[in-house]
């Protein structure tokens, strides 16, 4: 690690202000992705913005039939909140499964959406949920934030304050982990609102998070299993590494897909 | 009987310190003035070193020094770090292995392979000096495949080894062995790769050199299973320093499985860095340095064949097969892939003919050497595949084509054709034993519920046999080895009646400190509670050859048998003194001297006051109660037993889960059941890791080794396997006096063969190790032939 500038405001606009006067900022969330890297001096900022600080960043709550969670809430009071559990059991239910208790704990729903690694599952539950990204600047429709690999439409000096999701009729996750790191190699989010149907797939895309078109259609014409049974994502789209070629990962890609379908029915 | 003694499955003493923190490692050692080091390693795979200048690094801001390869060869260090067997080719000469430096000055052969020590104040000063360090590289082309190695037209690594081919060595009777392939009614096949693994030790490798000026005397704190072995190669053949002012402390070392039996280049550079700066110089690898640089395991590419008579009974066994050097030949890295493996191949079997034909090969990898097994889980593996896959080509079942081969328990000792004599064992009873506790006669049920459920279920049979307690120094020097593989012990009583076992064996992870006190215990009638074992010390314990190859018990443990036995022999000349009583009527049992025929008695611990404060005592015995002992081995000890596993496939993902695993071992007689049981769970863990999970990936293009952290090497976790079954048969072995074989290795040898019988089972096709999910889905989908093209 290299020597930065730490800055730790504790309100909003201090941290807009510490980020927008560094000359190569980094904010820090949980740092489950950042810590790692610049241990490793793959990553070399002046300054670290700390947003641990922020009450404004923290909490679940619901605004209506909207569930609203704090930036800065973590992987574990997701996974165990009760009001997440009432509204988006499958959100809950992905939370409890990232990573291990250790980054669960530490890790943030804000900080891994920013971040945007392509074998994240939260990625795959804001757009898959019809998420809306509230910043301290705008809403962002999740649709239009995911930009590719570790890109998002985030400005320099933007901050994701919460994640808005609408509640699903039935939703359901279903990953199949790296066996060695245990993200995802491929993560299914399938949700059900009134008649429309939403696939968002982690792991799998060579671009990040993406939506599946045609099993979205399918399965708003019959949610079952059965309706993407023989349908393959084209591999020339996906990630290949010594853990699996694209060929796995298409056929992965809909092994889980309709497990999702089947746990969400279920 | 002492109830802490042999038999007793007692706690682990060593576990209270380092269950609550307070083991004392290597990187918990500090010293005053100490400094930081970091190593400065080859990015590329293989070059050419243009030219070093340390200028800029030099210049740093906490920077105390650079050192490179020129030197230490300026300070007299010239030597290198030795390959320690001898292996001769076919031919007769000898093997090519050129020395291996301890900072590379002309070439580098690997990703890691190490340049240049910084040391500055702190670690974080030392990187970014390094990363200063201008060295100038030379890209040359590489090879990384095993069997690309001796391929003509490959990259040529060392000038004295053409095709980078270390040696080409051979073992059995070859005419013998294709006469019998001739005859024979059916030969099986099998093309194996026996999957490269790195050793994960929990403590990652680190060394604290700290120099005494005044004394001229290195002190060297390192991560080592053998500490007087790594003083001997550091002084005999790197020329650090003369033995008696070099001084290593191995003290708790977390888990080293083979990988620190060498010495490494770190360990001379620090102590050397230390006495060039007159301070403490403290080294640590991070765990991609790890990855990188400790001596990988395994690595094999075989073609390997089994001839069977129309019978079913076994003819012949031939076996080629290219064994991955790396870089460089290392300690034990000749003698893994030849002695270590070749003389197992006969397996539990009757088998009248066997050859086999090695090829050593260099690629541009890190050195390979033993690995928790070293050479015994390939030549198992090689067996039990072979087996396994003949019984289902002449359709006979597996457990019986293995009972109709075995050696049987009225044929020792049994001498096979690959140079073992095997002195006892009861393969059938270990075969009927793991049956039943398997629950083999319900496999065929529970597979049609698998079926039901639609998926994939199979079984898997592993009849391993190991040889362990290497070996008579004799044997061992007439097939090459640099050294005689005996052990040493002292005993000593204190004048208050403990004991201190000064032993040469080395615990990193394996409870010497329960089980040798259980010995004591049991020889001497002192309880547990009184004995200290000290280890990992050369200034503290006699010279020892350390701790592999499951050697502690059966020879360590010999050693502390025999000192134990003068001990008893000298406290009864003073217990007879003292009773007034004749030597020759004077016994001695549980830890009391007694006057056969008197009510007279005198324990051991009133011996030892007499024999420190000799008021009254016998004369021409000499005052004190300590004895030492070496103890070279009769033969080596062959743990076997058989392993069983039982998996379930869900051909949607290729997920290979293990249902049961079932472990029925001969271990001789049994010390300490529990710790015994300890170590085999560990065991099949690692090679259920082998079978499944681990692979040591290099890139073919870039050199690179792809597998350098835990996001992509993927190490066995607790849910990766269930809980074992586990049972003993214990034929007690007759070459030393405790009648212990050994069970350190036995899981990592025996697992990676059952967990593959049994994934080919369920899958009804051939597939190489680890059956990662993709493979077998693979394998599923698109049948043999895509998988043999792999």
């Amino acid at each position: 690690m290299y020597n930065f500038q730490y800055h730790k405001p504790d309100s909003l606009d201090a941290a807009v202000t510490a980020i927008a006067g560094a000359e190569d900022g980094k904010i820090v969330a949980g740092g489950m992705t950042l810590l790692p890297t610049m241990k490793q001096r793959l990553a070399a900022p002046t300054d670290l913005v700390d947003l641990s600080a922020i009450p404004d960043l923290k909490g679940i709550g619901l605004d209506g039939d909207t569930l609203v969670i704090g930036a800065m809430t973590t992987h574990a009071e997701v996974a165990h909140s009760d009001i997440v559990k009432g509204h988006t059991p499958a959100l809950a239910g992905l939370a409890e499964g990232i990573g291990d208790p250790q980054v669960r704990n530490r890790g943030t729903i804000g900080g891994s959406i920013a971040n945007n690694d392509p074998t994240a599952d939260y990625p795959a539950a804001v757009l898959g949920l019809n998420a809306t990204v509230r910043t301290t600047k705008r809403e962002i429709a999740a649709d239009d934030f995911f930009e590719g690999l570790f890109t998002t439409a985030l400005e320099e000096d933007e901050l994701i304050v919460s994640v808005a999701f609408p509640k699903p009729a039935k939703a359901a996750y279903v990953k199949f982990p790296n066996p060695a790191s245990r993200y995802a190699m491929v993560g299914v989010l399938v949700a059900l609102t009134d008649d429309h149907v939403r696939v968002a797939i982690t792991g799998a895309g060579q671009d990040g998070v993406f939506r599946a078109s045609e099993m979205e259609a399918a399965l708003s014409a019959d949610f079952s299993p059965q309706s993407i049974e023989e349908m393959a994502l084209p591999a020339e789209s996906l990630n290949a590494d010594i853990h699996g070629s694209a060929e796995y990962r298409s056929h992965l890609v809909t092994v889980m897909a309709k497990r999702a379908v089947a746990a969400a029915t279920g | 009987m002492a109830p802490d003694g042999i038999g007793a499955p007692l706690r682990r003493k060593e576990d209270k310190r380092f269950l609550t923190g307070q083991g004392r490692y290597v990187d918990d050692f500090n010293r005053p003035g100490q400094a930081y080091a970091y190593i400065a390693r080859s990015p590329f795979p293989h070059a050419g070193i243009t030219g070093i200048d340390k200028a800029s690094a030099e210049a740093m801001p906490g920077v105390l020094g650079v050192f490179t390869g020129h030197d230490l060869a300026a300070d007299g260090v010239t030597g290198a770090l030795p390959a320690g067997w001898m292996i001769h080719n076919r031919d007769g000469s000898g093997m090519r292995t050129p020395g291996h430096p301890i900072l590379q000055t002309e070439r580098v052969r690997y990703v890691g392979d190490p340049v240049a020590i910084v040391v500055a104040e702190t670690l974080a000063q030392a990187k970014d000096a390094a990363e200063r360090l201008e060295i100038g590289y030379d890209e040359l082309p590489h090879v990384v495949g095993t069997a690309d190695a001796a391929a003509d037209g490959a990259p040529q690594l060392h000038d004295e080894a053409p095709n980078n081919t270390a040696f080409f060595w051979s073992l059995g009777d070859k005419d013998k062995t294709e006469a019998a392939f001739a005859d024979a009614a059916h030969v099986t096949t099998l093309d194996i790769v026996n999957n490269r693994l790195a050793p994960n030790a929990m403590e990652p490798r680190a060394a604290l050199g700290d120099y005494d000026p005044g004394m001229d005397q290195y002190t060297l704190y390192t991560t080592s299973q053998n500490p007087h072995v790594a003083r001997l190669v550091m002084s005999a053949f790197v020329s650090l320093a003369p033995e008696h002012k070099l001084r290593v402390v191995a003290p708790d070392v977390g888990g080293g499985f083979g990988s620190k039996i060498y010495v490494y280049s770190e360990e001379v550079a620090c102590a050397y860095a230390s006495m060039k700066l007159r301070r403490p110089v403290k080294w640590t690898a991070e765990r991609t340095e790890s990855f990188m640089t400790d001596a990988h395991g395994r690595d094999h590419v075989s073609k390997a064949e089994l001839a069977t008579d129309a019978d079913g009974r076994i003819l012949g066994l031939r076996v080629r097969t290219y064994a991955n050097l790396g870089g460089y030949a290392n300690l034990f890295g000749t003698a893994t892939p030849t002695y270590l493996y070749a003389t197992l191949l006969s397996g539990q079997y009757i088998i009248p003919a066997i050859y086999a034909e090695v090829d050593g090969v260099y690629t541009n990898t890190t050195p390979v050497d033993a690995y928790r097994g070293a050479g015994r889980p390939e030549a198992t593996f090689v067996v039990e595949r072979l087996i396994e896959r003949a019984a289902r080509d002449l359709k006979m079942d597996p457990a019986d084509f293995r009972r109709k081969n075995f050696i049987q328990p009225d044929m020792y000792p049994y001498e096979t054709p690959v140079l073992m004599t095997y002195d006892c064992g009861n393969y059938p009873a270990a075969l009927d034993e793991a049956l039943k506790l398997a629950d083999h006669a319900g496999f065929p049920a529970r597979r049609a519920e698998s079926e039901a459920r639609g998926k994939k279920r199979g079984i898997g049979f592993s009849a391993y046999i190991e040889a362990c307690g290497i070996a008579p120094s004799a044997a061992v020097g007439a097939l090459g080895g640099g050294v005689g593989l005996w052990e040493s012990a002292t005993l000593r009583f204190t004048p208050t009646g403990q004991v201190i076992v000064n032993t040469g064996s080395h615990s990193h992870g394996q409870g010497h400190e329960t089980t040798f006190a259980q010995l004591i215990t049991s020889y001497l009638g002192i309880p547990t509670d009184q004995v200290e074992v000290v280890h990992g010390d050369t200034d503290k314990t006699p010279f020892g050859m350390g701790t592999y190859g499951s050697r502690s018990l059966a020879v360590g443990g010999s050693a502390i048998h025999k000192a134990a036995e003068k001990i008893v022999a000298k406290a009864k000349k003073i217990a007879a003194h003292l009773m007034e009583a004749a030597e020759v009527d004077v016994e001695f049992a549980d830890g009391t001297f007694t006057v056969k025929g008197t009510d007279k008695s005198k324990t051991i611990q009133e011996i030892a006051f007499a024999a420190y404060v000799p008021h009254n005592y016998p004369e021409g015995v000499e005052p004190g109660l300590e004895e030492s002992a070496f103890y070279d081995p009769l033969n080596f000890t062959f743990p076997a037993g058989v392993h069983i596993a039982e998996v379930e496939i869900d051909p949607d993902t290729g997920v290979v889960e293990i249902v049961t695993f079932t472990a029925v071992d001969d271990f001789g007689t049994v010390i300490n059941p529990m710790i015994v049981e300890g170590q085999v769970h560990g065991g099949i863990v690692q090679g259920v890791g082998q079978a499944l999970l681990e692979n040591c990936v290099y890139d073919l293009e870039s050199g690179q080794l792809l597998t350098g952290s835990y996001m992509d090497y993927c190490m066995p976790r607790a849910d990766d396997v269930p809980s074992f079954k586990v049972g003993m048969v214990e034929t007690p072995n007759p070459s030393n006096p405790l009648g212990v074989k050994g069970c350190g290795e036995a899981g990592a040898i025996a697992a990676p063969a059952a967990v593959m019988n049994a994934v080919t089972d369920a899958l009804g096709v051939e597939i190489n190790m680890p059956a990662t999910p993709e493979r077998v889905w693979q394998a599923l989908a698109t049948g043999p032939a895509a998988v043999a093209a792999e």
